[in-house]
C-alpha cells in the first residue's frame, strides 16, 4: 500500500505545475477561451515536445510507457488551471482507442502523429436517444464493398471542430439497444458526408455535434473486432473518466482553498466572515469532500489496467465518478455561497471553477448514471471476461 | 503508487481470517450477525481467546504485550476481525487507558494495570463527561482533594459506556479548583469497588442498556493512583481522545452493517420482487457504499501519512465525522428497509438505528470535529 509518487513522476508533476504557472493565469486562460479555436496550438506543441501526448501510452504503440497515473498527474494540474487544450479527447480517448484498438499500419501511423502534436482526435460515442450509454448506438455502418456506408449523429463531440480524426462509435449489427454489433471506427472530419454544429460550452470550452450522411469508410478503418468494440469502447470511456476525475479534483482542491483564503480576508460586522461558526462547518465540509474525492480518484485511477478486471475496473471508476460527482457539487455550490455576490461575478474566477467543476459532473456520465453502474458491475459475477474484452486481444505486434 | 496488499500482508489476513473462522464461539458470532446486545461474559470469553494469541492489544509496545505489527497489519487485523463477525474489543482498557499508562503512568503503575487488562480482570470504564460538561469537557466540576495519602473525589461522571461491567474507571477530576479551567484538571485511576462509588443505569432511546451514570461520594483513592502530574490531566485527556477518534470510524463494520442492509433488502418483498431490485433503493445503497469506499482509501492515506510521522494527525477528526455518518445513513436505510417489520420491538432494524444516533456526539461531537478542523487544519 502506497500512496507516493515516483521520483520520475514527480519530476513530471513539477513539470506540468511549472507549465501552469507559466502560461496559465486567469486573464490568459480567459482569453484563450474566446479565441478561435478556444485553445493554444503553441501550448499543444509545448505538451508534444515535453512527451505528455504519449505519457500514459504503451512503449509498443511508440508512447511513454507511463501509467494512468501520469495521467492523473497531468489532468489534476490542468484542473487548477482550467486548462483549456483538448488533452482528454485526443489523448485519454482517441489514443487510448488507438493504442487498444489499432489493427494496421495506418492507425501506428495516426497514433505517432497524435503523439507528435500534428494530429488531434476526439470520440464521438454519445447519441440523442442514448444520454451516457455507450451500449446503445443509433448511428449504423452498412456494408459496402470491403467498406461501410456510415449514417447518425453523434452529440457533444468535445473540440470536435478541432480534431482532424474522430473515433465514431457505429452499429454494424444487432438492435440499437444490443450489446453485440457495435465496433469503433475512424472517420476524418473533412471526409465526404461529414457536417458539423459547433458551439461554446458552459465552462468555456468547445464541441459540435456531428453528422454523418452516407460516409464511405474503408475496411482498414475498424478498430479492434467488427461487432465487437463495446468491450473497448468501455475501456476508452473509463480512462476518459478517470481523467476527468482527475481534473476535478484539481479544480475543487482550488475552489475549497480559494474560499478558505476569501472567508479569512472578507470582512463583515467588523471581523473576518471566516470566524463565523456557520461558515467554517461549511468550509470544512468542503475540505472532507475534497480528501474523500481525492481517495476515490487514486482508487479508481490504478483500477485503470488493460489486463485486469473488467468488471472491477467498472465497479472502480463508477464509484469514483459518483463519488466525485456528488463532491463536486457541494465543493462548487459551497464556493459560490462562500463567496457571496463576489461568487456570482463573470470577472472573478471562482465562478469558472464552478461551471467547469459542473461540466465535469456529468461529462462521460453523471452520477446517477454511474451509481446504476456501480450496481451493475457489482452485481454481475465473472462477466465477459478479463481485459478489454476481445476488442484488446487483438493489438499484440501491431503498430 | 500501489493500492494493493503486499503478498506478506496477504498471507497475514489469510492467517487473521483462518484464527477468527476457528478460534470465535459461534453463540457469540450468532449474536454479532442477528445483532443482539452482547453480555459481559461473550466480552470476556473473546478477549481471552485474543489474549491466548497475543492480539488483545496490537497496538501496544511488545515489552507490554502487544505486536510489531505495521499500521497496515493492524488495520487488515481489524478487518478481518469485522469481516469474520467478532466482537470489537472493547476500547477503554486496550486502546485508552493502556496508551496513558504506557506514556505518561509509573512504572508501578504499568506492572499493575497492563498485565491486569491482558487477562481481562480489569473492565475499565472513561470518566469523562458530566451531567454540566459534555463538549465543554474542560469545565468538569468533579472534585478530587488531597486529604493526607489520599484524594477524595465528589461529583458525577455520566454516558459511561458498560460502567455496569467495570470494576475500574479513570477519571478526570479537578484538584486546584483556583486554577484557570485546563489546568487544574488530573487523571485518576478509581477502583470502583471503592465505598462510595455508585453506578445507575441510564436507559437509552433503543431501550438498550449501554450508557450509566457514576457518582462518586466522598470517594477515596491512594495518591499514587494519579498518572502523571497532578494537573497533567488535560494533555492526557486529548491525547487519549485523539486515540479514541481513530477507532470511531468503524469502517470495518459499516462494510460488515452493510451487507446486512442488503441481506434485509433483499428479503423484504414487494409486488413480486424485492427491495434490492428496486432500483431506487439499491441506488440509495449504492450511494453509501460509494462513500464508504473513499473513506476506507481516505483511512488508508491516513494511516500512510501515521506510519510516515508516527503520530494521528487531524485526519482523524475528518475520518470520524465521515464514518459516523455513514454508520447513521446505514443504520437509516436498515431502518426504512425493514417496513412494518422495523415496527417490531423485537426487531433491530429499528433500534440499530436509534442506537447509532449518538455516533456522531460521542468522542467529542461531530460539531466540535468541525471546530477543531476549521481552527486547526484551515487556519480559521
Amino acid at each position: 500500500m502506497d500512496f507516493t509518487l515516483s521520483s520520475e513522476q514527480q519530476q513530471i508533476k513539477e513539470s506540468v505545475d511549472r507549465f501552469v504557472a507559466d502560461a496559465y493565469g486567469f486573464d490568459a486562460r480567459m482569453a484563450l477561451s474566446k479565441s478561435a479555436d478556444g485553445f493554444s496550438r503553441d501550448h499543444w506543441s509545448t505538451f508534444a515536445e515535453l512527451g505528455w501526448l504519449g505519457i500514459a501510452l504503451p512503449e509498443d504503440r511508440g508512447g511513454f510507457g507511463g501509467t494512468p497515473v501520469e495521467t492523473m498527474i497531468v489532468m489534476e494540474a490542468f484542473g487548477k488551471a482550467l486548462v483549456l487544450e483538448p488533452f482528454v479527447p485526443t489523448v485519454v480517448l482517441g489514443g487510448t482507442a488507438l493504442a487498444y484498438g489499432g489493427t494496421n499500419a495506418a492507425h501506428g501511423d495516426r497514433l505517432n502523429a497524435m503523439i507528435a502534436g500534428d494530429v488531434l482526435l476526439a470520440l464521438a460515442y454519445a447519441e440523442g436517444n442514448s444520454r451516457y450509454d455507450p451500449s446503445i448506438v443509433g448511428t449504423t455502418a452498412k456494408p459496402d464493398g470491403s467498406g461501410w456506408i456510415v449514417d447518425g449523429t453523434k452529440r457533444a463531440v468535445a473540440y470536435g471542430a478541432a480534431a482532424d480524426t474522430y473515433v465514431v462509435s457505429v452499429r454494424t449489427g444487432g438492435g440499437e439497444h444490443d450489446e453485440d454489433g457495435i465496433t469503433l471506427v475512424l472517420i476524418d472530419r473533412d471526409a465526404p458526408g461529414v457536417s458539423r454544429v459547433d458551439y461554446r460550452t458552459v465552462d468555456g470550452q468547445r464541441a459540435s455535434d456531428v453528422t454523418f450522411s452516407g460516409v464511405r469508410i474503408g475496411a482498414d478503418a475498424v478498430l479492434g473486432e467488427p461487432g465487437k468494440g463495446l468491450g473497448l469502447l468501455e475501456y476508452v470511456l473509463d480512462s476518459g473518466v478517470a481523467a476527468l476525475c482527475a481534473e476535478a479534483v484539481g479544480n475543487m482542491s482550488v475552489m475549497q482553498k480559494t474560499t478558505v483564503d476569501y472567508i479569512k480576508a472578507r470582512e463583515q460586522f467588523g471581523v473576518p466572515i471566516g470566524s463565523f461558526q456557520v461558515l467554517q462547518h461549511r468550509a470544512v465540509d468542503m475540505l472532507i469532500e475534497v480528501e474523500l474525492s481525492r481517495s476515490m480518484l487514486y482508487y479508481g485511477t490504478v483500477a485503470i489496467d488493460p489486463n485486469g478486471d473488467a468488471k472491477e475496473r467498472m465497479r472502480a471508476i463508477s464509484g469514483t465518478k459518483a463519488q466525485i460527482g456528488r463532491s463536486g457539487r457541494v465543493v462548487g455550490e459551497s464556493a459560490i455561497q462562500l463567496h457571496g455576490g463576489i461568487g456570482m461575478s463573470e470577472e472573478y474566477m471562482i465562478g469558472h471553477y464552478f461551471k467547469r467543476m459542473s461540466m465535469l459532473g456529468l461529462a462521460l456520465g453523471d452520477t446517477d448514471f454511474h451509481l446504476r453502474r456501480f450496481i451493475a458491475a457489482g452485481n454481475k459475477s465473472g462477466g465477459e471476461g478479463s481485459g478489454i474484452g476481445s476488442a484488446g486481444k487483438q493489438l499484440a505486434g501491431v503498430n | 503508487m500501489d493500492l494493493s496488499f503486499s503478498p506478506e500482508d496477504l498471507r497475514f489476513r489469510e492467517e487473521i481470517r483462518a484464527f477468527v473462522a476457528a478460534e470465535l464461539p459461534p453463540a457469540i458470532k450468532h449474536k454479532m450477525q442477528a445483532g443482539i446486545e452482547l453480555e459481559r461474559d461473550d466480552y470476556v470469553a473473546w478477549q481471552k481467546i485474543l489474549s491466548a494469541r497475543g492480539w488483545l492489544a496490537p497496538n501496544w509496545p511488545v515489552e507490554y504485550g502487544g505486536t510489531d505489527w505495521t499500521i497496515v497489519q493492524k488495520h487488515i487485523f481489524d478487518e478481518e476481525l469485522a469481516v469474520g463477525f467478532a466482537p470489537r474489543s472493547l476500547p477503554f482498557g486496550v486502546s485508552m487507558v493502556a496508551p496513558v499508562i504506557i506514556n505518561f503512568g509509573s512504572e508501578e503503575q504499568k506492572q499493575r494495570y497492563l498485565p491486569r487488562i491482558l487477562s481481562s480482570e480489569d473492565w475499565w470504564c472513561q470518566g469523562y463527561s458530566e451531567p454540566g460538561s459534555g463538549s465543554d469537557l474542560a469545565s468538569l466540576s468533579t472534585r478530587a482533594e488531597r486529604d493526607g495519602d489520599s484524594y477524595v473525589i465528589n461529583g458525577a461522571k455520566t454516558w459511561i459506556t458498560l460502567a455496569q461491567y467495570a470494576n475500574m474507571i479513570f477519571v478526570l477530576a479537578r484538584t486546584d479548583p483556583t486554577a484557570k479551567k485546563q489546568k487544574g484538571i488530573s487523571f485518576i485511576l478509581v477502583d470502583m469497588t471503592t465505598p462510595g462509588v455508585t453506578v445507575r443505569p441510564i436507559e437509552t432511546i433503543d431501550g438498550g442498556h449501554e450508557i450509566n451514570e457514576v457518582i462518586f461520594e466522598n470517594v477515596r483513592v491512594p495518591l499514587e493512583n494519579l498518572v502523571g502530574t497532578e494537573g497533567g490531566g488535560w494533555t492526557y485527556a486529548k491525547f487519549l481522545l485523539e486515540h479514541e477518534r481513530n477507532g470511531t470510524a468503524g469502517v470495518a463494520g459499516s462494510f460488515q452493517m452493510l451487507d446486512r442492509l442488503k441481506e434485509i433488502a433483499s428479503e423484504q418483498r414487494y409486488n413480486g420482487s424485492t427491495l434490492m431490485q428496486s432500483g431506487d433503493f439499491a441506488k440509495r445503497i449504492a450511494e453509501v457504499e460509494v462513500r464508504l469506499t473513499a473513506l476506507s482509501f481516505t483511512q488508508m492515506r491516513a494511516l500512510a501519512a501515521e506510519s510516515a510521522t508516527k503520530s494521528p494527525g487531524l485526519e482523524s477528526s475528518y475520518i470520524k465525522i465521515t464514518g459516523t455518518e455513514i454508520q447513521q445513513a446505514i443504520t437509516e436505510l436498515m431502518m426504512e428497509a425493514g417496513g412494518y417489520e422495523s415496527f417490531d420491538d423485537r426487531s433491530r432494524n429499528a433500534l440499530l438505528y436509534f442506537n447509532f444516533r449518538k455516533t456522531s456526539i460521542y468522542a467529542g461531537s461531530n460539531e466540535i470535529q468541525r471546530n477543531i478542523l476549521a481552527k486547526r487544519m484551515l487556519g480559521l
